[in-house]
Order: C-alpha cells, then sequence, then structure tokens
C-alpha cells in the first residue's frame, strides 16, 4: 500500500482562479447562458451537496427554478459546526470568490436577486476581508448589469444552526429550531420563500463546472462520487490539516497516507459520522458509495479509548441538539447515562443492545438530521468496539 | 379549485384536499393516531413524535401531525416500526417526568398518563433522569401552578401564549437536555407579563401548569360551623361543568349545579348573574356618561372608546401592555368582585350576619380571577371581598369527592336575595354577551323601546368571529336622551387577547372610531375561560355557545336592569347607579405595570 493511490487535486483551492483583474468572465459566460442548460450541466456533473448529506446540487436548483414565486432566495451555508471540521475555513480564507461566483451562477438558475453567507460566528475575524473580496465582486456584476446582491450574516454559535431550516429560523430572528419538512426550503425557505441552500464548498464546485466543463470535472471521482474533496484531517496524525482529494479512495490508502502507523479506527464524517475499524480500512470506500463525509477524517490510535470518544460525541449532541424533539432531546441523555451505566456495572452487556433499539428509533423518528445521525457513531463505536464499551 | 389528493391509510384509500395532514386524514378513516404536541387551537408543531407512521418508501417514519398527504402516498399506522419507536418515545418522555401519578394534580386527566397506560408501560427499562435534573416548581402565583418536573416540552403553553394571547410571557429556554420552558429572566410567573388566563393551563397535557386550587379551604369553611358560606357561580360555568362530571358537551346543567352547592354544604347558593346584571347598570350608565360629556360638554379629556372590564386577564394584559390607554377601562369591577363586596356589606346587612364570618366562594370559569380576588384594592367591604376563587374544574372535583351522582340531582334553584338571574347576565359567559347585555338595556334607557332586533338577539355582536364589530344608529330618542338623536353607536367585540391586540393596536393609533369595546381574555370568552374542562377546542366551545344562547332565549326575563333584585338593590342601598356606594363598592382603579 503506498501513498500514490491517493489523487491529491487541486480543484477548489487552485487551478484557475474565476476572477481576473477585479473580473468574473465565468460569471459573464454564464450570465448569457440558458438557466436550464446550467441546472443541466450540474445535474450531469453529479455534483452532490458537500454540507453532508450529499444531495444532487442539480436537482435541488431544478425544484427552486421551477416555483413560481417571484421573491426567491440562495444560501450560502457557512457555519461549519461538526467537529473536526474546518475546511470551509480554509475554503473561505482562500477562495472566497469561487463561492460568491457559485452563488451568483445559482442566482441565474433559479432567478433569485438575493444571497446570504450564514458564516460560522467564530469565523468573525474573516468579515474585512470577505466583504473586502464582496464589494469588487458586486462591483463588477454591477458592470455586467446583472442584479444580484450576497450579504453576509453571522451565525449565532449553535451546532444545530448548520441545520438548514433551523438556520433559516435563526436568519429571520427566531430561535434556531428545525423547521418540519415537508415543505422542503426550495418550495419554503427563508422568509417562507423558495430557496436553495448549499455549502460553501457545493457552490465552489459549481463555479469550478462551469470553467472546466463537466466533460473534464467527470473525469474526478466515481459514478456515485464525483469530484473532488475537501477533508479536514485531525486526530492522531502527524499530517493534520485541510487536504484536497479525489472522491472514492479507499480508507486503507487514506489511513496509509495519513495514519501514524497505529491506527485503530477513523471517525468519517465527524460527530454525526461513522467510525470504521482498522479491520474494514481496506474496503470502505469514502464517497456516497460507501462512508460519505462532509469532510471530516478523524483518526484515532491504540492509545484512545472509544468508549471517551462515544462518551464525548455524545456530550456533545445532548448540549447541541435544540432540544424540541423527544427522540433527540432525551435519547442522548439516556444514551450517555446508559453506556455510563454499563461501564460502571450497574446495568449489564445486554443494555448495550437496548440501547442501540433506541438509536435505531432514534434515526426514524427525529425530527432533524442532528437527532437522526447520533445512530451512526454509537452504532458504528459500540459494536465495533464492544469491550471497550463494558472494561 | 380544489384540488384533491389521493392516499391509501393501512389498506384504505381516501381522498382528501390538499394541505390535510396524515394525521387528519387517519382521523377521518376513525383510525386513532396518538398525539401530545399536537392541538387543534394551536399551530403544527411536531416535536413530541409520538404521532409518527410509516410512510411506504420514506427512510424515516413521518411525524402524522406535521406533514401533509401528497399523492399516491401509501401509510401504515400500526407497523412494528411504528409501533416500536411510539413506545421508546413514550418511555423517554416517562424518563425525564417525574411520574408520580398517584400524587398528581392531573391524575386521571392526563394525556401522557392515558398514553403510557394504552401502550402498557409497565417495564423500567430506560434509566430515570429526574435525579439528575434540577427542576424547580413555582408556586408563586395565585392562579397557576408551574412544576418543571412534569413537563414533556410539548410547547403547546409556549404557543398558546404567543398565538391566541400575544402575551408571550413563556417561551423556550436553553437548548439540548437544558431545554425547557420559561418565563423571561425565569422569574416566577407571577412576576412577568402573565395575565393569569390560564389559556396555558387549559391546554397542558400533563401536569406541568395547573390551577392552583383551593380545594381543602372550601372544604374546611365549609365545616367550620362558625362561617357562613356564600358561593356564587359564574354564567359561563353551569354550561360547561356537565364535560366533567359525564354530561355531554353542550348541556346546561343549571340546576343540577345548585343542588350540588347545596348538597356540598354551602350555606347559601347564590348567583353571579346578579352582579353580571349590576355591571350593565353601572357600566351602561358610565359610558353614556361619558358619551353625554363628549357630545354635549364636548370635553375632550373623554376616553372614548370605552372598553369593559370584567375579564381580570385583559385587565393585567392592558396594565402592562396599553397602560396609556387605562383611563379607556369602565371602572366597574368585574361581577365576582361585585358580589363579593356585596356579600360582605349588603347581603351581610339584610341576613344579620358579622360580615367576618362571612366566608365567599366563587366558582368561576376562570383563572385569572383567582389573582383578582387577591389584589389588594379588592377589599372594599373591609374585608377581603372574596375568600376563595374555585374553578369549574374544581367545582367538579369537589363533587366527586362528596361521592354526589351528578346526573341524578334534582334541579334547584339559587337562593335569594343575589340569586336572580336575567338572560342578558346568562351570556355574559360567551364573547358579545357583554355587548349585547348592554345594548339591550342603553338603547332601552335612551330611547324607551325595545332594542330593534328580532328576539332581542343581536346577532352581529355573537359568534366565534375574533373581532366583531357592529354599528347602531340611535333613533327617536327620550328627551333627557336626544344629543344621542341620530348618533350611531359603533362597537367592537374582540376575545382572546391576540385578537385584543389588534383592536387595541387600532385605537392606540387612533385609528379605531368605536365607542364602546368588549375585551374578553380568553379565546370564544368565558366560555372558553382558563378554568374550564379540560380538554378545550373549537367544536367543544361552538356547543357552549349554543347552550348559553339557549338558556338566555329561554329565559322570562332578559333585560338586566327588570332583575328584581337589580331594581331592589337600588332602592334599598345603592341608591342609583354611579352612586356613592356603588363608588365605593362596585368600582376600581388600574395600576400601570409597564412603567414599573
Ligand atoms: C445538525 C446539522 C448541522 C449541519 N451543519 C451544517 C454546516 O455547518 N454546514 C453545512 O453546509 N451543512 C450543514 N448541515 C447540512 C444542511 O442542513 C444542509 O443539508 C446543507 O447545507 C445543504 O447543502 P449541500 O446540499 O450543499 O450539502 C447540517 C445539518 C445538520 C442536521
Ligand atoms: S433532532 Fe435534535 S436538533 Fe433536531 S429538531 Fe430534534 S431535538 Fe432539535
Ligand atoms: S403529569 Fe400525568 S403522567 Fe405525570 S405524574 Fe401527573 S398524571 Fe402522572
Ligand atoms: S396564564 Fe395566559 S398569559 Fe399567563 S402564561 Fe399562561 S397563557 Fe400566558
Ligand atoms: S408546561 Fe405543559 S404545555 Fe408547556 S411545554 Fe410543558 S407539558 Fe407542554
Ligand atoms: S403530535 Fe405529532 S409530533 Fe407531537
Amino acid at each position: 500500500m503506498n501513498s500514490n493511490n491517493l489523487k491529491k487535486t487541486d480543484v477548489i483551492f487552485g487551478i484557475w482562479p474565476c476572477m481576473e483583474d477585479n473580473k468574473y468572465p465565468i460569471l459573464e459566460a454564464v450570465i448569457n447562458r440558458n438557466p436550464d442548460d446550467i441546472i443541466k450541466d450540474i445535474i450531469n456533473s453529479g455534483l452532490k451537496g458537500r454540507g453532508g448529506a450529499g444531495f444532487p446540487t442539480g436537482l435541488k436548483w431544478k425544484f427552486a427554478a421551477s416555483q413560481t414565486e417571484s421573491e426567491k432566495y440562495i444560501i450560502c451555508n457557512a457555519d461549519e459546526g461538526e467537529p473536526g471540521t474546518f475546511k470551509d475555513r480554509e475554503i473561505l480564507l482562500k477562495v472566497p470568490e469561487k463561492i460568491f461566483a457559485g452563488m451568483a451562477i445559482c442566482s441565474h438558475c433559479i432567478k433569485a436577486k438575493k444571497g446570504f453567507v450564514y458564516l460560522r460566528g467564530e469565523y468573525k475575524f474573516m468579515l474585512p476581508q470577505l466583504n473586502k473580496v464582496l464589494e469588487s465582486f458586486h462591483e463588477s456584476i454591477r458592470k455586467t448589469g446583472y442584479d444580484f446582491e450576497i450579504k453576509i450574516l453571522l451565525g449565532s454559535g449553535a451546532y444545530v444552526c448548520g441545520e438548514e431550516t433551523s438556520l433559516m429560523e435563526s436568519m429571520e430572528g427566531k430561535r434556531g429550531e428545525p423547521r418540519n419538512k415537508p415543505p422542503f426550503p426550495v418550495v419554503e425557505g427563508f422568509n417562507n420563500k423558495p430557496t436553495v441552500i448549499n455549502n460553501v464548498e457545493t457552490f465552489v464546485n459549481v463555479a469550478m463546472i462551469q470553467k472546466l466543463g463537466v466533460a473534464e470535472f467527470v473525469k474526478l471521482g466515481t459514478d456515485d462520487s464525483r469530484g473532488s474533496k475537501v477533508f479536514s484531517v485531525s486526530g492522531d496524525t502527524p499530517k493534520p490539516g485541510v487536504f484536497e482529494l479525489e472522491l472514492g479512495m479507499k480508507l486503507s490508502d487514506f489511513v496509509a497516507e495519513y495514519g501514524d502507523g497505529d491506527t485503530k479506527a477513523v471517525q468519517v464524517g465527524g460527530a454525526s459520522g461513522f467510525c470504521v475499524p482498522r479491520k474494514r480500512f481496506e474496503d470502505t470506500i469514502i464517497g456516497f458509495e460507501g462512508v460519505p463525509t462532509g469532510g471530516s477524517m478523524m483518526l484515532f490510535n491504540s492509545t484512545r479509548s472509544m468508549y471517551n470518544v462515544l462518551s464525548n460525541y455524545l456530550d456533545f449532541f445532548a448540549e447541541e441538539s435544540c432540544g424540541q424533539c423527544t427522540p433527540c432531546r432525551v435519547g442522548c441523555q439516556q444514551l450517555i447515562q446508559g453506556i455510563k451505566a454499563v461501564k460502571k456495572g450497574s446495568k449489564n452487556e445486554d443494555y448495550l443492545d437496548s440501547l442501540l433499539k433506541l438509536t435505531e428509533s432514534m434515526k426514524i423518528t427525529a425530527k432533524c438530521g442532528l437527532g437522526q445521525s447520533v445512530a451512526n457513531s454509537f452504532y458504528s463505536i459500540v459494536t465495533n468496539f464492544k469491550e471497550e464499551m463494558i472494561y | 379549485m380544489e384540488t384533491k389528493i389521493n392516499l391509501e391509510i393501512d389498506g384504505i384509500n381516501i381522498s382528501v384536499e390538499k394541505g390535510t395532514t396524515i394525521l387528519e386524514a387517519a382521523r377521518r378513516l376513525n383510525i386513532k393516531i396518538p398525539t401530545l404536541c399536537h392541538h387543534p387551537d394551536l399551530c403544527v408543531a411536531g416535536n413530541c413524535r409520538v404521532c409518527v407512521v410509516e410512510q411506504e418508501g420514506a427512510r424515516t417514519l413521518q411525524a402524522s401531525c406535521a406533514t401533509p398527504v401528497s399523492e399516491g402516498m401509501v401509510i401504515f399506522t400500526n407497523t412494528l416500526k411504528v409501533r416500536t419507536a411510539r413506545k421508546h418515545i413514550i418511555e423517554l418522555l416517562l424518563s425525564e417526568h417525574n411520574s408520580e401519578c398517584t400524587k398528581c394534580y392531573k391524575n386521571g386527566n392526563c394525556e401522557l398518563q392515558s398514553l403510557a397506560a394504552d401502550y402498557k408501560i409497565t417495564n423500567d427499562s430506560l434509566i430515570d433522569l429526574v435525579p439528575f435534573k434540577n427542576y424547580t416548581i413555582d408556586n408563586f402565583s395565585p392562579s397557576i401552578i408551574k412544576d418543571d418536573s412534569k413537563c414533556i416540552r410539548c410547547q403547546r403553553c409556549v404557543r398558546t401564549c404567543e398565538q391566541l394571547q400575544s402575551v408571550s410571557a413563556l417561551s423556550v429556554a436553553y437548548k439540548g437536555e437544558h431545554m425547557k420552558i420559561s418565563t423571561f429572566l425565569e422569574k416566577p410567573m407571577f412576576e412577568v407579563v402573565c395575565t393569569n388566563c390560564g389559556q396555558c393551563v387549559n391546554r397542558c397535557p400533563v401536569g406541568a401548569l395547573v390551577e392552583r386550587n383551593y380545594i381543602d379551604e372550601v372544604w374546611n369553611a365549609i365545616y367550620d360551623k362558625n362561617k357562613h358560606v356564600v358561593v356564587q357561580t359564574a354564567p359561563a360555568v353551569r354550561i360547561a361543568l356537565g364535560e366533567d362530571l359525564g354530561i355531554e358537551n353542550g348541556e346546561i346543567v343549571t340546576g343540577k349545579m345548585v343542588a350540588a352547592l347545596r348538597k356540598l354544604g354551602f350555606d347559601s347558593v347564590l348567583d353571579t348573574d346578579f352582579t353580571a346584571d349590576l355591571t350593565i347598570m353601572e357600566e351602561g350608565t358610565e359610558l353614556l356618561t361619558m358619551l353625554k360629556k363628549a357630545i354635549v360638554d364636548k370635553d375632550s379629556s373623554v376616553a372614548l372608546p370605552m372598553a369593559t372590564s370584567c375579564s381580570p386577564g385583559w385587565i393585567k394584559f392592558i396594565e402592562h401592555q396599553y397602560p396609556q390607554l387605562l383611563p379607556n377601562l369602565s371602572t366597574c369591577k368585574s361581577p365576582q368582585q361585585m358580589f363579593g363586596a356585596l356579600a360582605k356589606t349588603y347581603y351581610a346587612e339584610k341576613r344579620n350576619l358579622n360580615p367576618a364570618d362571612i366566608i365567599s366562594v366563587s366558582i368561576m370559569p376562570c383563572t385569572a380571577k383567582k389573582y383578582e380576588a387577591d389584589r389588594p384594592e379588592m377589599r372594599s367591604s373591609g374585608y377581603k371581598d372574596v375568600d376563595y376563587v374555585l374553578t369549574t374544574r374544581e367545582l367538579a372535583v369537589m363533587i366527586k369527592q362528596a361521592g354526589l351522582d351528578f346526573k341524578s340531582l334534582p334541579e334547584e334553584k339559587c337562593d335569594s336575595i343575589m340569586g336572580q338571574s336575567t338572560g342578558a347576565a346568562v351570556i355574559f359567559g360567551a364573547s358579545g354577551g357583554v355587548m349585547e347585555a348592554a345594548l339591550r338595556t342603553a338603547y332601552e334607557i335612551i330611547t324607551g323601546k325595545e332594542i330593534p332586533f328580532e328576539n332581542l338577539n343581536i346577532t352581529p355582536v355573537r359568534g366565534m368571529q375574533g373581532v366583531k364589530e357592529a354599528s347602531l344608529k340611535i333613533m327617536d330618542t327620550l328627551p333627557e336622551w336626544n344629543f344621542l338623536e341620530g348618533v350611531t353607536l359603533n362597537t367592537a367585540v374582540a376575545h382572546g387577547l391576540a385578537n385584543a391586540k389588534t383592536v387595541m393596536d387600532s385605537v392606540a393609533e387612533g385609528k379605531a372610531n368605536y365607542h364602546f369595546i368588549e375585551i374578553m381574555a380568553c379565546p370564544d370568552g368565558c366560555l372558553g375561560g382558563g378554568g374550564q374542562p379540560i380538554p378545550t377546542c373549537r367544536e367543544i366551545r361552538v356547543k357552549r355557545n349554543e347552550a348559553i344562547y339557549r338558556e338566555d332565549a329561554g329565559m322570562a326575563l332578559r333585560k338586566s336592569h327588570e332583575n328584581p333584585e337589580v331594581i331592589q338593590i337600588y332602592q334599598e342601598f345603592l341608591e342609583k347607579p354611579l352612586g356613592h356606594k356603588s363608588h365605593e363598592l362596585l368600582h376600581t382603579k388600574y395600576t400601570d405595570r409597564k412603567s414599573k
């Protein structure tokens, strides 16, 4: 196994800049194209959302475009709250103009005049720089006569506000609680108007699909996972940081490159993702056909207690749940107390099975992705590291 | 154009209007899906998740209360997956809940308890989380007790207070495991903008929000040989009490209620209807005096429109929200407090009783009246005018405790004096009732003729519409009232504080041209009061409303000024409306609670 199997790419951060001499040539090209053709491009590119859920971006836009309301919005989700994820931060710092370009392309496709970047509160320090880039972006599109404006808003600091409908509630000045779906944001989003919300990286990909062309883009990745992906690598690794890799890689190749030689597990996709144990590295594909990730790759070596890892995740969820729905609010507390009781011996190991059943119910009854995904890490850690849970 | 959606629920095809939820569609098929956070009066929350159902092809279960039907949907409401999930959810709720049913005020009328019973939650598989919590009880309010250890966080109270009442005294605080229902700065409900209306109590599915009950205090007073215990019952009680005692919604139980009160041992069973009629005399005169000042004397300081003051929840609302409009409030006390003040003066005199020995109890559809009775200014008799206020629900409890078979009780009549009723007083229990009663009397005072509506039924002010407006042109006045000749009297009626807000905003902005406004704090008026039997919903309240107008229509006397006891009290005691004694006993003043 050698690291040559990993294909490092440079689509997001490198290749062409999309701004030249304070101008956005791709935008000018795009604006003159038929929106339906661009949406077709995005569909054909196979691009799936980079925020975690992996919804096909082109389809989302198509739904939004088909709404007859005249007022529509675009939101760039830059709330980046998933533990172990810091790739949007890098994108925002390095190539903000590509994000804005992607949003403008979307605005042309769905006919929206207003866009927002919902920026994680901790990224406040970026505001001056981002606003500067935004100003020249506005100037340059104004010259083309195109009507689109972006505003940057600071997030409230809660993880759940990264969930799209909760984010919109928070934008409307309400408590950040996820809404019932349907209606989906493409039908009733911000201010109850059709809204496309995408992750930072998703918008950059859109810009690059326009720049590279669909044919070039689809050369990257696999059938189910097109393109490259920006990964946040952390944990027990000699090379922590942000890296852009082609999707569809084998986890074993990844570990060969980033592991410290003693990797016993990789948490793919952050706290809401899956924990893959060493014995599964070889047959685990990182991508939508295997284990998907919003970008977080956290490596654990044999010195780590997986009980502690799980316990930290559960504390995080119990704290960060908005608390409105029963399975998530109470379920998380039960899981915390449950694994403690098993560890202490006040409940026997069969109790873990009861808890696993409980997480199955949480997965199918929780109101939003937060509560639904607690089962992922719980199941994968408890079943793969059962002895660590008990002794 | 109405679009129909076809779907299948548990193998049965059904076609419903677009926008219908799965829950509603299932109910039409008589399939019962359990709910907790859902309430027919409120917007959808979808947070308890107990109503989940399985949809063919969907990855997750769907909350049926929050999910609209879609074409070709195939729904199963009772699969293994659904049952397991629901059971988990009930178990989770119970694990966070101080489940001490046998010591709980809501024992026997609790939605969580009955769900647990239906699903036979007998195993103790989950860990009891209550010891890890720092639950508190807020029992400072004279009206409402809030016990967080019983709260299932369904947010019905929050939605009630915000949407129906525009008060927002309760809101969601903190997140995750710490999430709770809280007041501003977590102060006691007593110290915030809460109006004590009890609408949240009516909709809380469990024992987290309940009325402060005075059942034992009242029993003790009854058992005390040295006390003369008088009881008054509000008009809205008799059309709802039956619901808590196995009688069908919409049946009037006036006579049985009187019999029951007597059997409970009250020394004198009287009627708030009497002071409702008295209110009309006082308030009607007050309005006419104001109109005269405004029209004849051109006195610009007269605060018009005049607003009714018989709903103490509304009083607290205006004291907090529109203190600048307090001069627009009628100075009349609520009928309850008029009654209390007279019970320990007029009644005591007539019956030769020492007022110190009288305990005055009132049975109200209302929790705000508990607070009202405690207001420091409500002691014009020299004593606490009303000692204990019980809700309709508490009276039902006493009747059950006494072992009375309510259904088989004979119909009896109230004692006299202060026990006479009229149709005008009866309709105080419905939204628009005070307005109608006032118009019946005022029109006759001004013109000497009956108000020109068929059978005295002033239908424009009746019904469940949130804000009702009616105008009445005054013609053929008696000589002393000729300044009103040709004047069009504009009135508005609002019920539920959200609707009150709409009306008062327009008054505050100077946009309204009303002369007289009736406001009731509770949705649909006192018949939907915070102390009425639980559950409540529009359907139930419509039946109560019909009962009230049926009762009015069936009465021999239908106008307040024809109440013989009212005529008598003016002759013997009060002299005239707005007279010296009236001022002392029947009128009050208000407090600006915003600036404080
Ligand atoms: C609890 C929770 C937190 C989330 N946080 C983020 C986030 O920080 N950034 C993000 O892009 N998506 C986040 N999402 C996903 C969004 O709801 C949404 O799916 C995404 O923004 C859509 O963009 P995409 O299609 O481009 O991935 C979160 C979802 C959940 C359930
Ligand atoms: S799943 Fe958790 S975060 Fe999502 S709505 Fe329910 S309680 Fe809130
Ligand atoms: S609120 Fe209901 S379930 Fe809870 S203790 Fe009271 S009766 Fe029992
Ligand atoms: S009593 Fe009325 S005002 Fe007070 S919290 Fe309940 S609903 Fe709100
Ligand atoms: S107090 Fe009652 S109504 Fe309010 S959230 Fe708790 S259980 Fe629901
Ligand atoms: S009743 Fe549907 S989620 Fe509560």
